[in-house]
C-alpha cells in the first residue's frame, strides 16, 4: 500500500504536467504548480503568457486535456457535480469585477451564499455586512454596482468571493482595469486578506504587493514556467535571461514596482 | 434685449423667462424654426381645425348611443346602436344567458392580472402562481366541467375569445421562448438542433397556414376520437408561433450579456439553472422588455386571424353584424369600434413596457 507524503495532507492547489491547447494553440506546456494552505503565490508574465488560463483551470473555468489539476484534495475532470461543490470553496476574482448589475451591493453579496450554500436570508445579511464593512464598503450596500468606482467594484468583488468562505482565493489581474488612484485601496485589502493567512493566487504585475506578500513568485513564458523563487531572490538574483528581460521592462516602465 | 441683460445680471440661478416669452421661444425653436417649417405647421394646424371638429361631432356629439333601432340613428352622426343593442354577442358571444357570470369573472381576472403589473410590491412568487393559474382557472370558467355545467366552445365567441387567446398565449409563449432560446445556445448539440430546427420551421411558415394545419391537420394525427378543442389548438399554434419569435429576441439578449456575467456566476459556484434563473436572465428579461412587449402586441392582434380557421372572434362577430340586414349601413361604425378597442389594448400593452423600462432605468441611476 502506497501512502502519501504527509506534505500532500495540506496542499491546495496540485498542478501536474498540465497542458492545454486552444485548438492548435499549445498555451500551457507541461505546467506543475504546488499550492500549500496558507501560501501566497504570484504568478506573472508578458501578455499572453497563459497566466489566466493557468488560474482559470484552477476552478474549471478552462477545461484542460492533459494533466492533473486537484484542488482540496479531489481531482478536477469532467464530474460536474463535484465541480459546482469545488468552485464554492475556490473564490475568484477578476480584472473587470463581474459583479451582477441587477443586484444590489449586498444582494450580490447574500444571493451565492443563499442559493448555494443554503445559508438563511438572516444570517447571509450579517456576514455579507460584516465581510463588506472589512473592505470599507459597508455604507454602499444598497447601492447597484454601477454607481460605484472600479476600486470600490473590485473590493465588493473581493467581498463577494470571500461570503462563500472560500479555502483558496484565485486574483486574476484584480488591478489592472484600475486607475492608479484606487490600484492601492485593493491591494490594502488583498494585503489584510494575506496576513490573515488566506491560500492566495494571484495573478497581478503589482511588483511591490508581490515583494511584500508573495511566498513564492511563479514567471511564466509561453505557456511555460520559466522561474519559480521567493520575492528576494526572484528580484534580486533572477536566473533566466528571459525574467531579467521582464523585471527589466516591468521597472523601466515604472509599473507600480513601489 | 433686457431679458438678456438680466440673465447676465444673477449668473447663478438658471434663466427662467416668464412663461409667456419661454412659450414664444419654445414655438419659434420647435414650430416655426424656417420658413418650410412654418408652412408645414401652418397646414397641418389648419388641416387639424378642419377635421377634429368635424370628427368629434360625427364619433360624440351627433352621434346616437341609445335608441332600439337603426330608425332611431341621427342621420348627421355616427350610430353606435350594432354595437350597443348587440353589446352582449360582442363580449359573450353565443354563451348561454344564464351561464355568463362565468365569462365576466374570468375578463376581470384576466384584466386585474394586468393591473396587478403595475404594483411594484407585490411578493413576485404571488405574481407568478396568480399568472401560471390564470389561464387554466379562464380555461375552468369558460368550458365548464369540474362542478360548472360544460359549455362547447361553438358557443365561444367575441370578446371572450380575444382576450382568452391573448392572456393564455402571453403566459404560456414567454416561458417556452425562454427554453427555446435557452436550447438553442445549449451545449448538448441534440438539444441545439431540436430548437433551431424548430425555431427556423415556425419563423419561415405564416401564421396563417400554421393555423390551418393545426384545424385540418392535428386532427389526422390524433386518435380519431380524440376531440382536441378546435380554440386549444388555436392557442397552442399562436403560442408555438410566438414563442419562436420570442426566442430569437432573447437569444440576441443571451448573446450580448457580457461573459464575464456567466464566468462569476459559474466561480461562485451557481448550477445552470441557477445561473440562468437568477444571473442571467433576469438581465436578459431586462433590456428585452421592449421588443417582447412588440411581440405580445403582435399576438394579441394576432389573435385575430383564428376567424380563418371558424372561431369567431371579436372581428367575426363585428364581421358578422356588419352583413346583419338591419346594420349593414353602419359599416364604418363598427370598424371604428374594432379599431378602438385593439388600439385601448395595445396602448396599454405599450404603455405598460414603458412604465417597465422607466422603472429599470430609476433602479439603476
Ligand atoms: N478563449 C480562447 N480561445 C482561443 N485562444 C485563447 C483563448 N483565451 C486565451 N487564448 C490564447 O491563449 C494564450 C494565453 O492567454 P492568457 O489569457 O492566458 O494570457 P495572459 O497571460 O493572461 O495574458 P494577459 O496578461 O494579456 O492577460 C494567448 O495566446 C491567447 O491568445
Ligand atoms: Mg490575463
Amino acid at each position: 500500500m502506497i501512502i502519501k507524503p504527509k506534505a500532500d495532507a495540506d496542499l491546495m492547489v496540485r498542478i501536474e504536467q498540465l497542458n492545454k491547447w486552444f485548438g492548435n494553440a499549445h498555451v500551457l506546456k507541461n505546467i506543475s504548480l504546488n499550492v500549500k494552505a496558507g501560501e501566497k503565490v504570484v504568478i506573472c508574465g508578458p501578455s499572453g503568457s497563459g497566466k489566466s488560463t493557468l488560474i482559470r483551470c484552477i476552478n474549471q473555468l478552462e477545461q484542460h486535456q492533459q494533466g492533473v489539476v486537484e484542488v482540496l484534495g479531489e481531482e478536477l475532470n469532467g464530474n460536474l457535480k463535484g465541480l459546482e461543490r469545488i468552485r464554492r470553496q475556490v473564490g475568484m476574482c477578476f480584472q473587470h469585477f463581474n459583479l451582477f448589475p441587477h443586484l444590489t451591493v449586498l444582494k450580490n453579496c447574500t444571493l451565492p451564499q443563499t442559493s448555494n450554500l443554503g445559508v438563511p436570508e438572516a444570517e447571509a445579511i450579517e456576514r455579507a455586512l460584516g465581510l463588506l464593512d472589512k473592505v470599507k464598503m459597508r455604507d454602499h450596500a444598497n447601492k447597484f454596482p454601477s454607481q460605484l468606482s472600479g476600486g470600490q467594484q473590485q473590493r465588493i468583488a473581493i467581498a463577494r468571493a470571500l461570503c462563500m468562505q472560500p479555502k483558496v482565493m484565485l486574483f486574476d489581474e484584480p488591478t489592472s482595469a484600475l486607475d492608479p488612484e484606487m490600484i492601492a485601496e485593493v491591494l490594502e485589502v488583498m494585503t489584510s486578506l494575506a496576513q490573515e493567512g488566506m491560500t492566495m493566487i494571484c495573478v497581478t504585475h503589482e511588483m511591490g504587493f508581490a515583494r511584500k506578500v508573495a511566498d513564492r513568485i511563479v514567471f511564466m513564458d509561453q505557456g511555460e514556467i520559466v522561474e519559480e523563487a521567493p520575492p528576494e531572490r526572484f528580484f534580486s538574483a533572477p536566473e533566466s535571461p528571459r525574467t531579467q528581460r521582464f523585471l527589466s521592462q516591468i521597472i523601466n516602465h515604472g509599473v507600480h514596482a513601489q | 434685449m433686457t431679458a438678456m441683460n438680466q440673465v447676465l445680471a444673477v449668473p447663478l440661478t438658471p434663466p427662467r423667462l416668464p412663461w409667456v416669452q419661454r412659450a414664444v421661444a419654445w414655438s419659434r425653436s420647435q414650430l416655426f424654426p424656417s420658413v418650410g417649417h412654418s408652412l408645414l405647421t401652418l397646414s397641418v394646424i389648419a388641416l387639424l381645425c378642419w377635421c377634429v371638429p368635424a370628427a368629434l361631432n360625427w364619433l360624440v356629439f351627433d352621434a346616437t348611443f341609445v335608441g332600439d333601432s337603426a330608425k332611431d340613428c341621427n342621420p348627421a352622426g355616427a350610430c353606435w346602436l350594432p354595437i350597443t343593442q348587440r353589446w352582449n354577442l360582442f363580449v359573450y358571444g353565443f354563451y348561454p344567458q344564464a351561464e355568463q357570470w362565468r365569462v365576466t369573472v374570468s375578463l376581470v381576472l384576466a384584466g386585474s392580472a394586468f393591473v396587478l403589473l403595475f404594483f411594484k410590491r407585490l411578493d413576485r412568487r404571488l405574481l407568478l402562481a396568480y399568472l401560471a393559474l390564470l389561464p387554466i382557472v379562464m380555461w375552468w370558467l369558460l368550458k365548464g366541467g369540474a362542478g360548472l355545467p360544460e359549455v362547447s366552445s361553438t358557443k365561444f365567441a367575441g370578446m371572450l375569445v380575444t382576450v382568452f387567446l391573448g392572456t393564455a398565449g402571453m403566459i404560456f409563449a414567454l416561458p417556452l421562448g425562454i427554453l427555446l432560446a435557452l436550447g438553442r445556445r445549449s451545449k448538448l448539440p441534440v438539444i441545439r438542433m431540436l430548437c433551431v430546427l424548430y425555431i427556423e420551421l415556425v419563423r419561415s411558415v405564416p401564421v396563417i397556414s400554421l393555423l390551418f394545419m393545426a384545424s385540418l391537420m392535428i386532427q389526422l394525427f390524433l386518435p380519431p376520437d380524440s376531440a382536441f378543442d378546435i380554440l386549444l389548438r388555436v392557442q397552442l399554434v399562436l403560442i408555438l408561433f410566438t414563442a419562436a419569435y420570442m426566442a430569437e429576441t432573447l437569444r440576441g439578449g443571451l448573446q450580448n450579456l457580457p461573459k464575464g456575467q456567466y464566468e462569476a456566476a459559474m466561480a461562485l459556484g451557481f448550477g445552470y439553472w441557477k445561473t440562468m434563473g437568477q444571473i442571467i436572465l433576469p438581465q436578459v428579461l431586462k433590456q428585452s422588455i421592449a421588443p417582447l412587449l412588440t411581440q405580445f402586441i403582435g399576438l394579441f392582434k394576432e389573435t385575430t386571424l383564428v376567424m380563418i380557421v371558424g372561431v369567431l372572434d371579436i372581428v367575426g362577430i363585428a364581421m358578422s353584424t356588419a352583413v346583419a340586414p338591419e346594420w349593414v349601413e353602419y359599416g364604418h361604425e363598427i370598424y371604428i369600434f374594432l379599431a378602438i378597442y385593439f388600439f385601448v389594448i395595445c396602448f396599454a400593452l405599450s404603455r405598460y413596457a414603458r412604465h417597465l423600462e422607466q422603472r429599470m432605468e430609476q433602479s439603476r441611476s
